[in-house]
């Protein structure tokens, strides 16, 4: 076991190196410019650029600039630990702007995520219980129509409505939970059900048909025939076995939106990873995109470790060897 | 005679489907009494499973249209509400099922899913079900029974499986076990051991025991009685020996053909031609009457009735008595 997670570790370091050093060479490869000439403004001078490049180390070939970045980014830097760097475009070091980035997109990823699973899986479960009826159908219809429900057609839609016609929501904008409870709840309840719309929808048809899987096993077959209750045959032996593999994609599905929600954020103006995303690409800020890219990268690996670990658990045919 | 432990009468199983009503079951009559052991052979889809899925309660109300009565210690099981029938279940009818990879739920522990149906019927402690669970798993002769009963199922051989399922099956002590192809999954060796198991078991139980196999073979030596089942009927039932030495009606001797026996010189076994019939569009008459070598007209016009030959053995077949007698010595029990 102890083994298993040590080599898993390295494996995920190993990706991680991989993806930052492509983002770099991504970056360096493509015709964007000098960062420094973007970077020195209008008035221009050798002397300015010069100090510019010392400053952000751009006067090192691309693949120093790499290593520089890996070894800031394990070791620290005069910001401390982890060396983040500066932002090109703001010129503040990255460290603070990142963690109160991630804090945002995360209340976001985990709100629509304890919406999901509480609707999706619901929804599936009550779904595959009573399979080809009026109520199973409509709500499968209903899913498909949700999954083709884009979040830029829908939050827009959401904000027209409940904002701007009803005045039920108090509109865009990032609170604080540190501002008191109920502007906090008003705020982020629309990008939660915006946001969590489709996975719901996915979720919902991923355990129905999981659940429907499981529900014609044998071992369910012998659960009734052993004179058990039809709840405990459904909740023991039918949801244990049909819901396991939905960890995994939750995992990875919660990690992906830890990396950042691009078009929530943007619709909803929250200040998380998403945001930061756009700007950075659009001002070609080279060290916030590979920071962001290790952040994303990070919660993706970790993810995957944590659902193949809990896997081993849920599942007693899974072991480490 | 006394009561029988299980009575079944006329029972009717249709499955109505987009493509019209399968009748599985199809009008199906039998008893068995206590402590016997009644084999039912049939090929795939001639109802054997259907009708004892039937009996256990197993098949789905919502999509079965169920007729006939399933009388079991003369309480009708048919009529029976779900929770009354759950009480039945896995106490007094007990079942093990063809595939024992997939009958173990694969996430619990083999003790722990045998203490999970004695706990469901009795009111004792988790450890006493528990150790009552060990003590089953060494009557089935299974080694170290402490340390298997906590190891998950994908830690058992498949006949470790099929042991655990039957001790699981026998730990409430029931009056009727239903075998659903017990031993079909199985390596040659280890069916013949469990079929000794659950013969010695019976004995020491004084179980009931229903026998469902396609397997002739399987049933001649561990069965009192055998019931032939074709598309959804009983076409012949007699005692093991009326049908082995007396079979008297064409498709069980299209069954015998199709054993291996010691002593005959055959190159190759005879198999039944053709298929077994579609149980939406069943032929008229005799159902077996496409793929009957001694077809006749009679035979596609009136379905013939399950009449007595002597004792307990009857058959359903147009053809005389001596016509058919004559047949058997012939062409059946003769070597070739």
């Amino acid at each position: 076991m102890l083994r298993y997670i040590i080599r898993r570790i390295l494996w995920a370091i190993l990706v991680l190196l991989i993806v930052v050093f492509i983002t770099y060479m991504i970056f360096f490869l493509l015709p964007s410019g000098d960062p420094a000439v973007r970077l020195a403004g209008k008035n221009q001078t050798p002397q300015l650029l010069e100090q510019i490049r010392l400053q952000f180390g751009l006067n090192h070939p691309w693949y120093i600039q790499y290593l520089l970045f890996l070894k800031h980014a394990v070791l620290g830097d005069q910001y401390g630990w982890p060396g983040l760097g500066l932002s090109f475009i703001s010129k503040v070091p990255l460290k603070g702007i990142i963690f109160s980035r991630i804090a945002v997109t995360a209340q976001l990823a985990v709100g629509a995520a304890i919406v999901w699973l509480l609707v999706g899986i619901s929804v599936g479960i009550l779904s595959a219980l009573r399979p080809h009826t009026v109520a199973d159908r409509s709500a499968m219809g209903i899913a498909v129509l949700a999954i083709s429900m884009p979040v830029f057609f829908l939050g827009p839609l959401a904000l027209y409505i409940f904002w701007f016609k009803l005045g039920w929501l108090p509109g865009t904008g990032y609170k604080p939970i540190s501002e008191g409870i109920g502007p906090w709840f008003t705020h982020w309840i629309l990008p939660w059900i915006v946001l969590a719309v489709l996975y719901a929808a996915f979720y919902a048809r991923l355990s129905r048909s999981n659940l429907m899987e499981t529900m014609s096993e044998d071992y369910i077959r012998t659960a009734r025939a052993k004179g058990l209750t039809e709840k405990r045959v459904v909740l023991r032996h039918g949801l244990r076995a049909g819901l396991t593999p939905i960890v995994t994609v939750f995992g990875l599905d919660l990690a992906a939106l830890l990396g950042g929600a691009i078009i929530t954020e943007s619709i909803f103006n929250l200040p998380g990873i998403g945001q930061l995303t756009v700007q950075a690409v659009g001002g070609q800020d080279l060290n916030t995109i590979a920071v962001i890219t290790l952040v994303a990268a990070v919660f993706v690996v970790v993810a995957n470790l944590i659902v193949d670990i809990l896997y081993a658990f849920l599942d007693p045919r899974v072991r480490f060897d | 005679m006394p009561e029988p432990l299980l009575e079944v009468k006329d029972l009717r199983v249709h499955f109505p489907t987009e493509d019209g009503v399968v009748k599985a079951v199809d009008g199906l009559s039998f008893s068995m009494q206590a402590g016997e052991t009644l084999g039912i052979v049939g090929e795939s889809g001639s109802g054997k499973s259907v009708s004892f899925l039937t009996v256990m309660g197993l098949i789905n109300k919502k999509s079965a249209i169920i007729e006939g009565q399933v009388l079991f210690q003369g309480q009708d099981l048919v009529q029976m509400a779900n929770d009354e029938l759950r009480e039945i279940r896995g106490a007094k009818i007990a079942m093990i099922f063809q595939d024992p990879m997939t009958s173990l739920h694969p996430f619990y522990k083999v003790g722990d899913q045998i203490s999970e149906m004695i706990l469901a019927h009795e009111d004792i402690s988790k450890k006493e079900a528990f150790d009552r669970s060990v003590e089953m798993l060494r009557r089935v002769n299974i080694p170290q029974p402490k340390e298997r009963a906590r190891q998950y199922p994908h830690e058992f051989s498949g006949g470790m499986r099929q042991r655990a399922m039957i001790a699981m099956a026998l730990s409430l002590n029931p009056d009727l076990l239903i075998a659903d192809e017990p031993t079909t999954a199985l390596d040659v060796t280890v069916q013949a051991q469990i079929l000794d198991l659950i013969d010695r078991l019976q004995s020491e139980f004084n179980t009931a025991v229903a026998l469902i196999t396609h397997d002739l073979g399987v049933v001649a030596e561990h069965c009192h009685h055998i019931q032939v089942m074709y598309a959804g009927k009983i076409v012949e039932e007699g005692t093991a020996d009326d049908i082995y030495y007396r079979p008297m009606m064409p498709y069980t001797w299209g069954l015998l053909r199709s054993l291996p026996r010691l002593g005959h010189d055959t190159d190759r076994l005879t198999p039944i031609a053709g298929a077994p019939p579609s149980l939406i569009f069943l032929p008229d008459g005799c159902s077996f009457s496409p793929r009957c070598p001694y077809v006749f007209d009679e035979c596609r016009a009136i379905e013939p009735e399950l009449l007595p030959i002597d004792g307990h053995h009857a058959a359903r077949c147009h053809l005389s008595l001596e016509d058919r007698e004559r047949i058997v010595a012939q062409e059946i029990l003769a070597p070739s």
